[in-house]
């Protein structure tokens, strides 16, 4: 559709443009700078500058015991920082062999899935948006509250969420939240309905948004997409499916794929598994219920704080509350990696450790970072209006891309 | 297809690459391999292409510094097979006054922004890279700020010491 020549040298009147799009730019929903070079309103070329937002969450993560890194991550991904928590909490579970029980698994599969939910509404929504369609964000940004209602229900948070601890919750979900999650279970398929017969089958958005930054799966696999993009164009990577953590193997689920990756298939790939998180949740919910209602951790006193009451009161308590805050428990001296399936990705913690309180080295895989790095080229050829879409569609969150 | 299994994975890299390919260990069932930088690209491209494995997706590049080795720089690979779902490690330790490695963007167009971030904070230089820049970091930076010889916090701060446990 896009590959005629945009400009020839023996064209007089070629002259090119420079764009600075970004770093701030009410376009871009977040701190991206492409330098584009523009022939009218095509893009000839394009190079991608990053970092603005770098916290370096790495070398922090040297410095601090396991349970104070849950916070860095919340900052990833801050639209679905759940899953980050939950991601880092099993990684380090993995290292040190801590089995958590069902219920937590439960737990954390809805909680998970809510968050992905609460991702990927904001990306399609968004998305809408960037088309000339405001309606559907505003009908539908009314569920994204809903969640965050959810979440501070259950962490008392609602953006950076640091829910969980290593070995399981915090606390339980109290009545109100099971509550909350059992009316969202109710509300969102209507409003998911409505959102999907705005666009779907809307000839304006189907114009806008359909060739546009279609990726083959060979290409895609070769620039390590993950996540929806990559789903999108075929290829049905999706790691709860294919290393499943946290108990999703018990549960039913289905991993869309579309036909040929461009930003209509990103749309409705995300818009189906957000049908599929809908199943899950109802599926842990039913679960949840044959499980013991007042397990909510794991029994690993070694590394999962006891209770502040406790601890004043019992020596034991405050022994180990100690222990764990000075970080005096030996850790075992290894690596490990762990990913889970992020909004947009595979979110991956490499972790090295050498036995003390804190890594030895973290290195977090984020999808963002990974998936933005096609932008520049692919926008080859684009018009600028298509490459504010396929921006969009990406879901690229600025966190994850700088951590 | 039936899964490969780790057995299997070693038995045919032992096959293949003899003792250019040491295998460290198998921490948490993934298979970590180390080798050299002169056999690094031969070793991923076999990998990569060898019909039965078929490690086709480059999950990961990232770097360590271990300042006490020998070699104390650590370049880490994580390679995915999508068809066999095995991950497998492969680690390759340089020298500090020689920190070059072959780039692998030959491989995977998606090694690119990846040894960058390499380069850009531990100072990995990837000959045959396209665009070797800092990435996250500023360009006029001179230090790379994940070795470990670059401490979080000024080391002359001592309003923050704990003498009696010693941190």
């Amino acid at each position: 559709m896009h590959n005629h020549p945009v400009f020839t040298d023996n064209d007089p009147q070629a002259e090119l443009s420079t764009l600075n799009l970004g770093p701030t730019h009410p376009a871009t929903h977040g701190v991206f700078q492409n330098v584009l070079q523009l022939d009218g309103e095509r893009i000839v070329s394009g190079v991608s500058t990053i970092g603005y937002i770098h916290r370096a969450f790495e070398k922090i993560a040297e410095h601090r015991p396991f349970y104070q890194i849950t916070p860095l991550t919340d900052r990833l991904n801050y639209c679905s920082s759940p899953i980050n928590n939950m991601g880092w909490h099993m990684t380090v579970e993995k290292m040190l062999d801590i089995k958590t029980p069902k219920r937590v698994d439960y737990m954390r599969i809805i909680l998970m899935e809510l968050a992905r939910i609460a991702d990927h509404l904001i990306c399609n929504s968004i998305l809408g948006v960037d088309t000339g369609a405001l309606t559907g964000f505003t009908y539908i940004i009314q569920s994204r509250e809903d969640i965050y209602e959810i979440y501070e229900e259950i962490c008392g948070t609602r953006l950076t969420t640091n829910v969980g601890r290593i070995g399981g919750f915090e606390r339980n979900f109290n009545q109100i939240a099971f509550q909350k999650i059992r009316k969202f279970l109710k509300t969102y398929p209507l409003v998911l309905k409505e959102f999907e017969s705005l666009f779907n089958r809307n000839r304006i958005f189907i114009d806008r948004t359909k060739d546009i930054g279609a990726v083959s799966a060979e290409t895609a696999l070769s620039y390590s997409w993950t996540g929806p993009i990559l789903r999108a164009a075929g290829v049905d990577y999706d790691v709860r499916a294919m290393n499943p953590y946290s108990s999703y193997d018990d549960l039913e689920f289905e991993v869309p794929v579309g036909e040929n990756g461009d930003v209509y298939s990103r749309f409705l790939v995300r818009n189906e598994e957000m049908w599929q998180s809908l199943r899950l949740i109802e599926q842990a919910m039913a679960k949840i219920e044959k499980e013991p209602a007042d397990i909510f951790h794991a029994d690993v006193p070694d590394f999962y704080l006891p209770p502040k009451e406790e601890v004043y009161n019992n020596m034991e308590a405050l022994i180990y509350h100690f222990k764990i805050v000075m970080g005096e428990i030996p850790t075992p001296h290894t690596e490990v990696y762990h990913s889970v399936e992020g909004a947009n990705g595979e979110l991956g913690f490499y972790l090295v450790n050498d036995g003390g309180r804190s890594p030895y080295r973290l290195h977090f895989r984020r999808p963002s970072f990974i998936n933005y790095q096609m932008y520049a080229p692919m926008s080859r050829g684009m018009l600028l209006s298509d490459a504010i879409i396929n921006m969009s569609s990406l879901n690229v969150i600025a966190g994850e891309l700088d951590a | 297809m039936g899964k490969l299994t780790n057995e299997e994975l070693l038995n045919k890299v032992n096959e293949k690459f003899h003792d250019k390919v040491t295998t460290i260990g198998e921490p948490f069932g993934l298979l970590t391999f180390e080798t050299s930088k002169n056999e690094i690209i031969e070793v991923l491209a076999w990998f990569k292409d060898e019909p039965e494995l078929q490690f086709i997706f480059l999950t990961d590049i990232t770097a360590i510094h271990y300042p006490e080795l020998e070699k104390p720089f650590g370049v880490i690979y994580h390679l995915h097979s999508l068809v066999h779902n095995v991950r497998v490690r492969i680690k390759v330790f340089l020298e500090a006054h020689d920190v070059h490695i072959p780039s692998a963007t030959a491989l995977w167009n998606g090694a690119n922004w990846m040894e960058r971030e390499t380069y850009d904070f531990f100072g990995i230089i990837f000959d045959g890279h396209p665009d070797l820049r800092r990435i996250l970091n500023v360009d006029d930076m001179e230090a790379f700020p994940m070795r470990k010889e670059h401490p979080l916090e000024d080391p002359n701060r001592v309003d923050k010491k704990d003498y009696f446990f010693g941190r």
